[in-house]
């Protein structure tokens, strides 16, 4: 049987990945998943500089779902080559760091530190609804995204996946946009903006007032956008949003996902990539089916 | 000792010891290597409610290698955890943080002191501390004064309730300061903000050392979700910025390197 996948020359071990900000690099969960089994780790986003993120509280739950307003706090790209991408170089297990940035020139930057690093690929984090400057601004204008996706790419030594908002009027336009600019690849859907009030203070429960929602409730969402995407583009997708297990990211590779990331689970549950992976082979099994890669994109 | 794994816990036995306060008792594998002041993660069953509940942990045994866990209801995964029953299952994150450092105090004039939900852990604190030199300010709103006959067998107790009906009217630092005799040398404690800003004044006022737990949102409970930091006087050494992580670098810290 074959697990295997590959997104612009990279392969995969399998197409089970960490999505952004749920896994740190790794560090926090080596006490209950073994890396080495993982397809990727998609690191926590790095930005040229150290950022502090948002004030709290940062987090809170809904229904079926959680909301958050991190802000992106990172400790800058200096000190993440020398803890966080030591410590992966350790494992057998590829590596795709997310970059943000307030500016191209900060992303720029970023990039071209990393270029001589042992990352495998880069996801350019262009929607994260949190911070107020750059990222997202760059992620719901078509002609925008065009523009820092080329400019990214051309900086950039290692495969770019460009990690995509839900929160536009028609994802696809955004999907054409990073495609036309040279993207290797593309991620969605990032975290859905909300907001959450707490109805006996009067206040809102976030000190940012809105945050991302992501969780088993935003999954039929992601699925159908990732649909679309796959109809709308050539280049290979990360599916993302609401996958708790093997049966939801299977969904998100019939929808047309070559790999998929499994993010607010790993809070849920501390060895959910792993449940995700094993689960997927059994699923494998059962169907006969002798190569994921099959499945890919099968529902039409 | 460092535990930190996912529990299958059950519960031993629950009890109601005042209004919407619940004193959970769960037999659990970490339950031998937990230290005064770290928590658990608690998970509700209710798939609409996703997240692990963070809760002190009160004390434990390791003789029967049971946790305690007081809480109270305070939303959905709470009031789920209320209907627990004797022989129910129940699944932990266990066991998280960092708790009071009870070692480098010995010897010394230890005063714990523990607001509203906030005197749980000061109970297993007060026992890993039994013996020593240690005296308890426990405040409460009223006279509902759940848990403080516990702290008899450990320590010296004074009251203070914000409707004046037990011991001191007022908080726990208008307690500690009517005990005119009392010199601490060094303070612990775990309870509201408004209460751990006096005390972090208090102790620095005075020269006493002041070791404060503090409590967040939180997501993972791991130190990766960055949702439950607290600002910090310098650079914290994890985050290169000035925020600490509760849940992995906490939740308790010397209150002169926390922001608050």
């Amino acid at each position: 049987m074959n697990t295997r996948v590959s997104i612009a020359g990279v392969e995969f071990k399998n197409p089970v990945m960490s999505a952004s900000g749920t896994f740190g690099s790794g560090m926090e969960y080596v006490n209950f998943v073994d890396l080495n089994r993982l397809g990727a780790v998609v690191t926590k986003g790095v930005s040229n500089v150290p950022w502090p993120g948002n004030p709290t509280p940062r987090v809170a739950e809904v229904y079926g779902g959680m909301l958050n307003a991190i802000g992106l706090q990172n400790p800058g790209v200096e000190v993440f080559k020398e803890r966080d991408l030591a410590f992966l170089s350790k494992y057998d297990t590829k590596v795709i760091v997310n970059v943000c940035g307030k500016t191209v020139e900060d992303y720029i930057d970023a990039v071209e530190k990393l270029n001589d690093t042992n990352a495998d690929m880069y996801e350019i984090n262009v929607s994260c609804p949190n911070v107020k400057e750059g990222a997202i601004a760059f992620g719901q204008k078509a002609d925008a995204l065009f523009n820092i996706t080329e400019k990214i790419k051309k900086a950039s030594k290692k495969p770019i996946i460009m990690k995509l908002s839900p929160n536009v009027t028609d994802i696809t336009e955004m999907a054409k946009a990073a495609e036309a600019a040279g993207s290797d690849a593309i991620s969605l859907i990032n975290t859905i903006t909300g907001m959450k009030i707490d109805i006996e203070r009067r206040k809102f429960v976030l000190a940012n007032k809105t945050g991302g929602m992501s969780g088993p409730a935003i999954k039929p969402v992601a699925v159908r956008m990732v649909y679309q995407c796959a109809q709308a583009v050539k280049i290979p997708i990360i599916g993302m949003g609401g996958i708790m297990t093997a049966e939801d990211a299977i969904e998100f590779m019939m929808a047309g996902a070559t790999a998929v990331s499994v993010g607010a689970a790993n809070f849920i549950n501390p060895t959910a990539m792993i449940d995700v992976i094993d689960g997927i082979e059994t699923y494998l099994n059962k169907h006969n089916i002798e190569d994921i890669n099959e499945i890919i994109g099968c529902v039409q | 000792m460092f535990y930190k794994k996912i529990d299958e816990g059950k519960v031993i036995s629950q009890e109601e010891i005042s209004k919407d306060i619940f004193s959970l008792i769960i037999k659990n594998e970490g339950a031998k290597y937990a230290n005064a002041g770290q928590f658990v993660g608690v998970y509700p069953k209710d798939k609409s409610t996703l997240l692990m509940r963070p809760i002190s942990i009160c004390e434990t045994d390791t003789d029967k290698g049971t946790t305690r866990l007081v809480y109270r209801i305070a939303g959905k995964g709470t009031k789920e955890f209320s209907t627990l029953k004797e022989g129910d299952s129940v699944k932990l994150l266990a066991n998280l943080g960092n708790g009071f450092p009870v070692d480098e105090v010995k010897g010394k004039c230890i005063v714990l002191m523990g607001g509203g939900i906030g005197i749980p852990p000061m109970l297993g604190t007060a026992k890993a501390l039994a013996g020593e030199d240690v005296h308890t300010v426990l405040g409460y709103r009223n006279s509902d004064t759940f848990l403080s006959d516990e702290f008899l067998k450990y320590s010296k107790v004074y009251i203070a309730s914000e409707d004046g009906s037990v011991g001191v009217k007022g908080n726990v630092i208008d307690a500690i300061k009517a005990c005119t005799n009392l010199k601490p040398d060094v303070i612990m404690a775990c309870g509201p903000m408004p209460m751990l800003r006096g005390i972090k004044k208090y102790a620095e006022e005075n020269n006493i050392k002041a070791y404060i737990s503090l409590e967040e949102r939180m997501a993972c409970g791991v130190g990766a979700c960055l949702g439950c930091v607290c600002k910090t006087v310098h650079k914290d050494e994890h985050s290169h910025v000035n925020n600490t992580r509760i849940c992995t670098e906490g939740p308790v810290f010397d209150a002169t390197e926390v922001d608050i």
